[in-house]
């Protein structure tokens, strides 16, 4: 698993003593992890673990109360989220936030545009996004409002723009939730495609465990802000810990 | 009973005013549907503008088409200035201290206008003809800013639609975080949409001076006007305004020449009244 690279793993991000709080309470707690180039690594936890909080800090809609979060040797704590993407990190939302008054083709547009670190030209930009509108499976109607997606075509269209800032490294928050078991599977085997065709690292958070399971190479459980488990998958489902987070629930592996 | 041509002609009236009044209203518009602040010293900097055309044209002799495309310039430099030295500080803070920032700087360019220029009233005497049309007489200068207004509407309404900054201005009044994350610097999509809002107040002082003297309390005058047609539109709805322009204009219009000037504003400001409480999202809200 993870070895497709062939050479020895990069560390790309490194969360060290991440600490955030709001007023007093704290969302997240001292959390350390790693995520090495190529790998999915999953990122679960109940709700309100701070599993959304932790993206915000990477993607720097938050600055973190302490700690560092290094992408390579680049400190991302207290840079602005334009730079952050320039970087090369994306994330999607878990709701979807496309801007409604766009085409479809013109969301994912403007994101090739904006989200390239040297800035692209616009017959590129509009290449680049029509591209990648075929890869995630929307490139039936571009010119179509974005009112005409369902919820399975808005988290398309959320991955696609994510996508179309050309990251290395991306954030996933809850790309299945609303789809039904087809679309899910979809879901999944195009978050495995964005690895292997593109090279992007990812972090997907997820609330749908089974498909989770079956993606990631390693997975990091957060409760309460602080990190209870990490490991393989199978591992990390069976640690009493997790089961416990999880109210008795035992995490399904398919 | 009054002649049919007179009406005809105010209708006219009407609708040529509702040209620029449509754009003050787009300007206003657009930089509160970016940045959430209404600008209420908006008028005041159309005010500054006009004077300057009155100097470069009047007193130095420019002509008049160099000495508007300088008010055009004037008018972004003031909307740089406006956003980095007053807005850009507080953005952080409450709503109501931006409102009273922008409001305090309307008393600033009133007194700093009178302290400069006194409160004579000021004028451009362009020999410009009138024109009889089936009985009507329009004046020229009003054709010519009506046209002009129209054609800068149109250029706003390309460069929002065509161009990439004009569709990171769209993207960021619906969503400023998504549109960070897809990296393009909020910071920098504010100050464009000021340098733009300015602009076309630059153009507007540029119309507004061959047809009206300028005088240190115009935005008096056109302010609370271009602030009531973007609510009546919806505040940062740009087709609302666009709508809501002409009909103001044309209420003004009509009710000038039926009963006198002044209870034309007073119609249109008690019609304004009762859409608020009747459609107080605008005019074309999706709910009431």
């Amino acid at each position: 698993m993870g070895g497709h690279l062939g050479a020895p793993h990069f560390q790309m991000l490194t969360v060290t003593g991440l600490t955030k709080r709001f007023g007093g309470f704290t969302a997240l707690n001292a959390v350390s992890f790693e995520v090495k180039e190529g790998e999915i690594l999953g990122l679960i936890g109940p709700n309100g673990s701070g599993k959304t909080t932790l993206f915000n800090c990477v993607s720097g809609a938050l600055t973190p109360s302490s700690g560092s979060i290094r992408f390579g040797a680049q400190e991302l704590a207290g840079l602005t989220p334009d730079r952050i993407c320039h970087l090369g990190i994306a994330r999607t939302f878990q709701i979807p936030r496309p801007f409604r008054k766009l085409t479809i083709l013109e969301n994912v547009a403007v994101a090739a545009h904006f989200g390239a670190a040297q800035r692209s030209s616009e017959a590129e930009a509009r290449r680049r996004a029509l591209e990648i509108l075929g890869l995630v499976g929307l490139a039936t109607t571009p010119h179509a409002p974005t009112t005409l997606l369902g919820a399975g075509g808005l988290k398309k269209l959320e991955l696609a723009r994510a996508l179309a800032t050309g990251p290395r490294l991306l954030l996933a928050d809850e790309s299945l939730g609303g789809l039904d078991s087809s679309e899910m599977a979809g879901a999944a085997d195009l978050l495995r495609r964005i690895r292997g065709e593109l090279h992007i690292t990812i972090v997907w958070v997820e609330h749908i465990m089974a498909t989770l399971m079956r993606v990631v190479d390693r997975v990091v459980v957060l409760d309460h802000g602080e990190k209870i488990a990490e490991g393989k998958p199978r591992e990390v489902a069976e640690d009493p810990k997790v089961v416990e987070a999880y109210l008795g629930e035992k995490v399904v592996l398919a | 009973m009054i002649d049919p041509i007179f009406l005809a002609e105010a209708a006219v009236n009407g609708l040529l005013l509702g040209g620029v009044l449509a754009l003050l209203a787009l300007g206003l518009n657009l930089i509160f549907g970016v940045i959430d602040i209404v600008w209420i010293a908006y008028v005041d900097l159309v005010m500054i503008c006009m004077y300057a055309v009155y100097f470069l044209v009047q007193v130095y002799g420019w002509p008049i088409w160099i000495g508007s495309l300088a008010s055009v310039g004037l008018g972004a430099l003031l909307g740089i200035a406006v956003h980095v030295l007053i807005i850009s500080p507080i953005l952080g803070s409450a709503p109501v201290n931006q409102l009273l920032a922008t409001g305090g700087l309307l008393f600033f360019l009133q007194s700093f206008a009178t302290f400069l220029w006194t409160t004579d009233h000021r004028s451009v005497r362009l020999t410009l003809p009138t024109l009889e049309y089936g009985g009507m007489f329009l004046s020229f200068a009003r054709l010519v800013a009506f046209a002009v207004a129209l054609l800068v509407m149109l250029g706003l309404f390309l460069f929002l639609r065509h161009t990439y900054i004009g569709t990171a201005i769209r993207a960021v009044s619906q969503d400023r975080e998504a549109m960070a994350l897809m990296g393009a610097n909020p910071r920098t999509v504010y100050v464009v949409t000021s340098a733009v809002g300015g602009a076309l107040a630059g153009v507007a002082a540029a119309l507004l001076i061959i047809q009206y003297s300028v005088h240190p309390f115009f935005g008096a005058a056109f302010g609370p006007l271009t602030f009531m047609i973007c609510v009546l539109g919806g505040l940062g709805n740009m087709i609302g305004a666009f709508v809501a322009a002409f009909i103001m204009s044309e209420i003004i219009s009509i009710g000038g020449v039926v009963w006198s000037t002044e209870m034309g504003y007073v119609i249109a400001f008690v019609i304004f009244i009762i859409m608020i409480f009747v459609r107080p999202g605008g005019l074309f809200a999706r709910r009431a």
